[in-house]
């Protein structure tokens, strides 16, 4: 038995520490723990809830956004601000925008090293690259002179002598199995996504003035003017460069990414068995594609248990709860309590060793993220959940079509999707979809406008003196990650209490009460470890989680009242 | 080792000595230089030796690191990544656990008093350090041992700057910036705002490997030609300010027609920062350019100081000119406009940031 610790995980946002028991070459036990706390959601309270997206914003700068838009829709259920459909339309572009640049920079930045061995990539023949190119996509860049250049760049690089953030890695790890001619494909579209991102991502500079962290949001709308006649608004300029933008995405997720993933997927084909982890699943849903009180979602919501793809039970907020057992923070009625985020609280009490220390002990408190439960149940959330609750429900149809040739081409049944290279699949797939989708919402934001229908804010509530004296909301969100909620109360103007619960608290939580683990700590059993002086493995399973840290860690802090007005978007 | 020449390996990228030259003047533009700068920065960085860098993230987001990543002169910059050695970034490096803990400790030993430290994130003070650890390690720790033996250390980001939103009120776990934290921290530069432009992080380096010394600061520690003027002063919707043209509700005609913000709440006035120039995602847009108010994020304790954000600053001179000229006639709109503009140089913004004491002019506070 061999006690592995790998702090810090790298590549991934934020701070997350794993420690795993390792026998016979396999995990057989692990333990998942968050090392950063700060307090966001104190901070929050007494402040003016038109306020709380930028605070909230600020949990996470790789998923920006997806904060601030789960605090605008709690902040506008709990006053009856109701957005009008431009600015339904805006956030679509923004969070769908988000998603996208998210999950290719996560494959090809934070994921990619754990799969492709970048020294490897050196000994590649050029020709053989761009016949392997050529053969599984169009994309243009693909020429024998084209790969000679990057591995020749490349080379040049390690030759200097300073590998910076690639130094010291895992190369030649047994584990790395692609033939170098596709170790070099994938080294040339980590350069090209790296261009990608930064291009792709100007949508948010145009809808949003910046990004990280735009800055156009308003409870009950958007900041962004719209009119076609003003040089000052989005105006049919903005909306062709969000066309030409869009355009670009598709192109390089349908031409780069997937045909990427498919191709490295078929030399790692045995981790559609490792990996698999806890086997519930749940989705909020999100996308509104109208404007009423219970809008159709692009993305549909629901909950599956026990791995049966025959059963979407609908997703019950009131059946959220989070506990504490082994976390760093006290209950006043107990630490074995399951609370529900409106009756949640929160005490950080630090009771781990002293820094510095070598060792935490799972049998005591061990994270500062918290262990979120559905009914009794952990879930996995993030977008193997979405993608299986959108396969099992036929909608959107392209889903269950584009999962379905995943696994034909692949060779494996839908059982394979419950693995690392399931959630990989997901994500990619996901992409496609919402990619195709942005094109829509340009469109249906360019027919507003030749109607003139300009609207992008309801200000009848923006007055605190609209609102009521004592009112609440939750606002659900799907992230990146998966599921996200935020639950605020507002008493008088500002704010009394608010609290999150968010993707990477539901998957990278620790025990519960019952001593059952989180989606991570259960996934990582059973993932065989070489070498564990150099557990690269382990980080394949945890990559392909995408753990966002910060996000994971909040505080709640709740006034035990009875719920005047409970509205759940 | 006899690393081949800049030229060469521009070459090897693909890259033009055209396009080169062309980055190091666009770099020369955002720090204010005369266009033969771009000449003398070209010079400098082929000719100097890859300074060692080190990225260290404590109570952050990665919204810095994000920002670096979206760095503009698309593979021109990347070569300029290549041109300085990034030992340690936990969001960006292949290495994990001991062997990245391990590539931090030899670069730190090998190069103690020479490389440059990045520093994104505040730090804790409170529960000895435990709300931020790092291989077991306290934030404190690692920043006084590694921030300690640096040639430079630039706190990239209000966090680190000046700590940011976790040290906003009632600040739960005793956050603070690198500077309070490091107490003597040679050569500190502040990098604020929320997060940080990625072309001001490039250009400080590269001022830095042109002149050899590190750019004059404000009274924050923040580089002049990045934080030397207010967002007011270089707004471009400034002349509707001064002509008294404000947007009353969200959405309506002056909104739509790009009218001051003023009485939304926007703290330009109170904000030192270069983002009417420089710009967003390689100047595709910026705040204020898409409707919303500036909040201030460069400003220390801005979190406390500018909120609530859609309330007005209170007392900014040459508020309303325009609407009490207007009735007077044209005619004196100019002469009455140029007037307060010249007093607006010397601008007095009363607001609660209260401590600011200023040693340069157009960006005072009292």
């Amino acid at each position: 038995m061999v006690h592995i610790v790998v702090d810090p995980v790298t590549r991934i946002e934020g701070h997350l520490r794993v420690e795993a028991e390792v026998d016979g070459g396999v995990v057989t036990e692990a333990l998942s723990s968050s090392t950063m706390f700060r307090g966001i959601e104190l901070i929050l309270r007494g402040r003016d809830p038109r306020d709380a997206w930028a605070f909230a914003q600020r949990i996470c700068g790789v998923c920006t956004t997806v904060h601030a838009i789960a605090s605008i829709r709690a902040v506008e259920k709990a006053i009856g601000a109701v957005p009008p459909p431009n600015a339904r339309l805006l956030r679509n572009l923004i969070m769908s925008a988000q998603v996208v640049h998210d999950h290719v920079v996560h494959f090809y930045h934070l994921h990619a090293l754990d799969w492709v061995d970048l020294v490897n990539a050196l000994t590649a023949d050029p020709a053989k690259t761009s016949s392997l190119a050529q053969s599984i996509s169009e994309w243009p860049l693909s020429s024998t002179s084209y790969f000679a250049g990057v591995r020749d760049r490349m080379k040049a690089f390690v030759e200097r002598g300073q590998l910076g953030i690639f130094a010291n890695a895992y190369w030649g790890h047994p584990a790395y199995r692609l033939p170098p001619e596709a170790n070099l494909l994938a080294v040339s579209h980590y350069l090209e996504a790296l261009d990608f991102q930064r291009r792709f991502i100007k949508i948010h500079a145009i809808l949003g003035g910046k990004n990280p962290h735009p800055q156009s949001f308003l409870v009950g709308g958007m900041a962004t003017p719209v009119d076609p006649d003003s040089q000052s608004a989005l105006n049919m300029d903005t909306i062709a460069a969000l066309e030409k933008l869009v355009a670009d995405g598709m192109d390089f997720v349908s031409r780069v990414y997937l045909p990427d993933v498919l191709a490295i997927a078929s030399y790692y084909k045995d981790w559609t068995s490792i990996g698999t982890g806890i086997g519930n699943y749940m989705a909020y849903g999100d996308y509104p594609e109208d404007d009423n009180e219970n809008p159709a979602l692009l993305l549909p919501t629901g909950v599956i248990h026990g791995r049966d793809l025959g059963k979407i039970d609908a997703v019950d907020h009131a059946k959220i709860t989070e506990q504490i057992a082994h976390s760093w923070y006290d209950y006043s009625g107990g630490d074995g309590q399951a609370l529900n985020p409106f009756k949640g609280e929160t005490t950080p009490h630090y009771t781990g060793p002293k820094p510095p220390y070598e060792r935490l002990d799972v049998t005591q408190k061990y994270s500062w993220i918290k262990s979120p439960r559905y009914g009794d149940e952990p879930m996995e959330v993030g977008p193997l959940a979405r993608m299986l609750v959108a396969y099992s429900s036929g909608r959107p149809a392209r889903v269950k079509q584009l999962v379905d040739k995943v696994l034909s081409t692949l060779g494996v049944g839908p059982d394979a999707l419950y693995s690392t290279l399931g959630r990989i699949a997901a994500r990619a797939i996901e992409t496609q979809v919402l990619v195709e989708s942005m094109g829509r919402w340009v469109r249906d934001l360019a027919e507003n406008m030749a109607r003139r229908d300009f609207r992008v804010q309801d200000n009848s509530k923006w007055e605190p003196s609209s609102w009521p004296n004592d009112c609440f909301g939750a606002g659900f969100l799907e992230a990146p990650r998966g599921a996200l909620g935020h639950w605020v109360h507002i008493s008088n103007g500002s704010i009394a209490n608010y609290q999150c619960v968010v993707p990477s608290t539901w998957n990278a939580g620790p025990r519960d009460a019952t001593g059952r683990p989180g989606p991570y700590e259960a996934a990582l059993v059973g993932t065989p470890v070489a070498n564990p002086a150099q557990p690269l493995e382990i980080l394949r399973t945890l990559h392909s989680f995408d753990p966002c840290m910060a996000c994971g860690v909040h505080v709640v802090d709740a006034t035990k009242r009875e719920l005047a007005r409970v509205k759940v978007a | 080792m006899n690393a081949p020449g800049l030229a060469q390996r521009l070459e090897r990228s693909g890259l033009s000595r055209r396009d080169f030259l062309s980055f190091c003047a666009s770099m020369a533009a955002v720090l204010g230089l005369p266009d033969t700068a771009g000449q003398a920065i070209a010079a400098a960085v082929e000719n100097e030796a890859k300074p060692i860098l080190i990225w260290l993230e404590f109570q952050d987001c990665a919204g810095n690191s994000e920002s670096l990543l979206r760095a503009g002169h698309p593979t021109v910059a990347d070569l300029i990544l290549d041109e300085i050695s990034l030992s340690y970034h936990e969001m960006l490096m292949a290495a994990a656990g001991s062997q990245a803990e391990q590539v931090l400790s030899e670069t730190v030993r090998d190069n103690a008093g020479k490389y440059i430290v990045l520093v994104e994130g505040s730090i804790p003070a409170g529960a000895d350090g435990a709300y931020c650890t790092i291989g077991g390690k306290s934030a404190l720790q690692i920043a006084r041992d590694i921030c300690g033996k640096a040639a430079a250390t630039i706190a990239v980001g209000t966090c680190a700057a000046f700590g940011g939103i976790p040290a906003a009120r009632p600040n739960p776990t005793g956050a603070m910036s690198v500077g309070d934290a490091v107490p003597g921290v040679a050569n500190l530069i502040n990098m604020s705002a929320c997060p940080a432009n990625a072309e001001n992080i490039t250009a400080l380096i590269i001022y830095y490997m042109t002149m050899k010394r590190w750019p004059p600061l404000d009274q924050y520690r923040r580089p002049l030609f990045a934080y030397g003027k207010s967002i007011h002063d270089s707004c471009e919707r400034r002349a509707h300010f001064d002509a008294g043209q404000y947007v009353e509700e969200w959405g309506d005609d002056a909104h739509r027609h790009g009218h001051c913000l003023y009485k939304m709440g926007c703290k330009g006035p109170a904000t030192s920062q270069n983002c009417p120039i420089v710009k967003w995602n390689e100047g595709t847009n910026w705040p204020i350019g898409c409707g919303h108010p500036c909040i201030g994020c460069a400003e220390p304790n801005f979190w406390d100081t500018m909120t609530p954000f859609y309330q007005r600053l209170p007392n900014v001179a040459g508020f309303d000119v325009g609407n009490w000229v207007d009735p007077v006639g044209l005619g004196l709109t100019g002469l009455v406009t140029a007037a307060v503009a010249m007093h607006g140089i010397g601008e007095v913004v009363r607001h609660r940031a209260g401590e600011k004491s200023s040693d340069n002019s157009g960006s005072e506070n009292e």
